[in-house]
């Protein structure tokens, strides 16, 4: 291990910079994708060393709300890994059909891609009018884009193909209507959906939920902070509720490992014990 | 022949990561045979593969190996003696922990996983005791991860873009890193073998 540079002292005094001024907290960032994102936004927003962009989100709100975006979106596909979805389908919405109401917390929302995935599968399956879906995420832009359902018409058919190989028998253009280069995912897919802006990193649980999916945020997070947030969702989970994570995430490497049961272990759904 | 000084710098390596595209299984089919069982340090490999089914290249490659091959899931340990092939549609860093980690951030060079990405983090973690290799292709990805580890003093080896089935990502490389070694596959495969070897035997 090199011993730090002058560049990554910086990250550390721009984090707690944001920490102190703002309350967003990126300390438990996994470092090396931060870095290429600081990087990333250095270079875009015309800063000569990430000191000079300190002093800028420091005194300038607007720089911050900006530099938020290089921090933390990322752009998800509907249905991404489709058997994910299929086992949801096949597997788990049995389980969910036995509660007479259900509630579902999407942790790290983002723009929506996944949540509208859940709320076409739930339709389909008839369960949507008695869910409640918990949308959260710590960017407001990106709530407000989830809360908009539009997508550039371009990335539809990837998402249809997706769609299709979730196990749908319907077609992915029931549920949007195209015009002016955007799908515009049906309203009726949002009625019960409960956007807000939650933080793993220094919020607490809020709801009692069966199922909680959070996909590819983990990926973010170092050790710690994965133990924080996965301790959110084993707190939020009622017994025998359902936990999705993204296809290379694992509870191997957590002190929450024996919380959990594999549900359907290729898939990377758990079962809260 | 290798000079002296080389030859300590591919003794001392502690990790080596690979970059290769168009052409690339044929290239690792000559290359990773020669890994030794006991690898003495990870080898960490990213070939950039359609984004929406899974790799398929530790199944197509570890009956044909010796070592362990994988995929790493996130937050991983870095094991020696394990050849990691970077999943599908995730980009693949290392952290200083020595452990992996993963990113769906933006495709760079219109890839995930990219090559940049792996060998710009690896830079970071393992200085100038990491080693590079990049192979055939048909984008310029790699070429500014390479430059980032010449810079950090690590050692970097371009196939030969003669012999490259693709010479372009090769031969950005070469003009951007200005890589310590090029050569054939059968070179480097005797690079990656001494490289790799277990102590013992090169004692």
């Amino acid at each position: 291990m090199v011993g730090p540079s002058s560049e990554d002292i910086e990250i550390r005094l721009l984090l707690d910079a944001i920490y102190l001024r703002y309350h967003y907290d990126f300390r438990s960032y996994s470092p090396a994708s931060l870095k290429r994102r600081l990087t990333a936004a250095k270079l875009q927003m015309r800063a000569e060393t990430l000191s000079a962009l300190q002093e800028r989100v420091l005194h300038d709100t607007e720089t911050f709300a900006h530099l938020l975006q290089y921090l933390t979106v990322q752009v998800s596909d509907m249905f991404r890994d489709p058997s994910f979805f299929l086992a949801f389908r096949q597997k788990i919405v049995p389980e969910l059909r036995t509660y007479p109401s259900i509630r579902i917390w999407i942790a790290g929302c983002s723009t929506g891609e996944e949540l509208y995935s859940y709320a076409i599968i739930l339709r389909e399956e008839g369960l949507l009018d008695r869910t409640t879906l918990y949308a959260t995420d710590i960017n407001p832009e990106a709530l407000r884009k989830a809360e908009q359902g539009l997508y550039p018409i371009e990335r539809v058919q990837a998402f249809t193909e997706n769609h299709r190989l979730s196990g749908s028998k319907n077609s992915l253009s029931e549920y949007y209507t195209a015009a002016y280069g955007s799908a515009a995912f049906d309203r009726t897919l949002r009625k019960n959906v409960v956007f807000s802006d939650h933080s793993l990193a220094t919020d607490s649980v809020f709801a009692e939920v069966q199922l909680a999916s959070c996909r590819n945020v983990l990926i973010y997070f170092d050790r710690s902070l994965q133990d924080r947030a996965l301790g959110l969702m084993k707190d939020a989970l009622c017994r025998r509720g359902f936990l999705g994570l993204g296809s290379k995430e694992s509870l191997m490497f957590s002190k929450h490992t024996a919380e959990f049961r594999d549900f359907v272990a290729s898939e990377r759904w758990f079962q809260r014990c | 022949m290798l000079s002296h000084e080389l030859k300590q710098q591919l003794a001392a390596t502690e990790a080596l990561v690979v970059g290769a595209s168009a052409g690339a299984t044929r290239a690792l089919t000559e290359l990773l045979p020669s890994v030794p069982e006991w690898a003495r340090i990870p080898i960490v490999i990213v070939v950039h593969l359609p984004p929406n089914r899974p790799s398929l290249l530790p199944e197509l490659f570890g009956p044909r190996c010796a070592a362990r091959v994988g995929e790493p899931d996130d937050k991983q340990p870095i094991s020696a003696g394990t050849i990691w092939f970077a999943p599908s549609n995730y980009h693949l860093l290392m952290e200083g922990d020595r452990t992996f980690s993963l990113s769906v951030d933006e495709p760079v060079n219109f890839s995930r996983p990219s090559i940049d990405v792996l060998f710009e983090s690896a830079a970071d973690v393992f200085g100038s005791k990491l080693c590079a290799i990049v192979l055939t292709g048909a984008n310029d990805d790699g070429a500014l991860g390479a430059t980032a580890i010449r810079r950090r003093g690590g050692l970097v080896i371009v196939q030969d873009p003669d012999t490259a089935e693709a010479e372009q990502m090769p031969s950005a490389a070469i003009s951007r890193a200005n890589p310590q070694i090029i050569t054939s596959l059968a070179g480097i495969a005797q690079l990656i073998k001494q490289a790799t070897e277990p102590m013992q035997a090169t004692s």
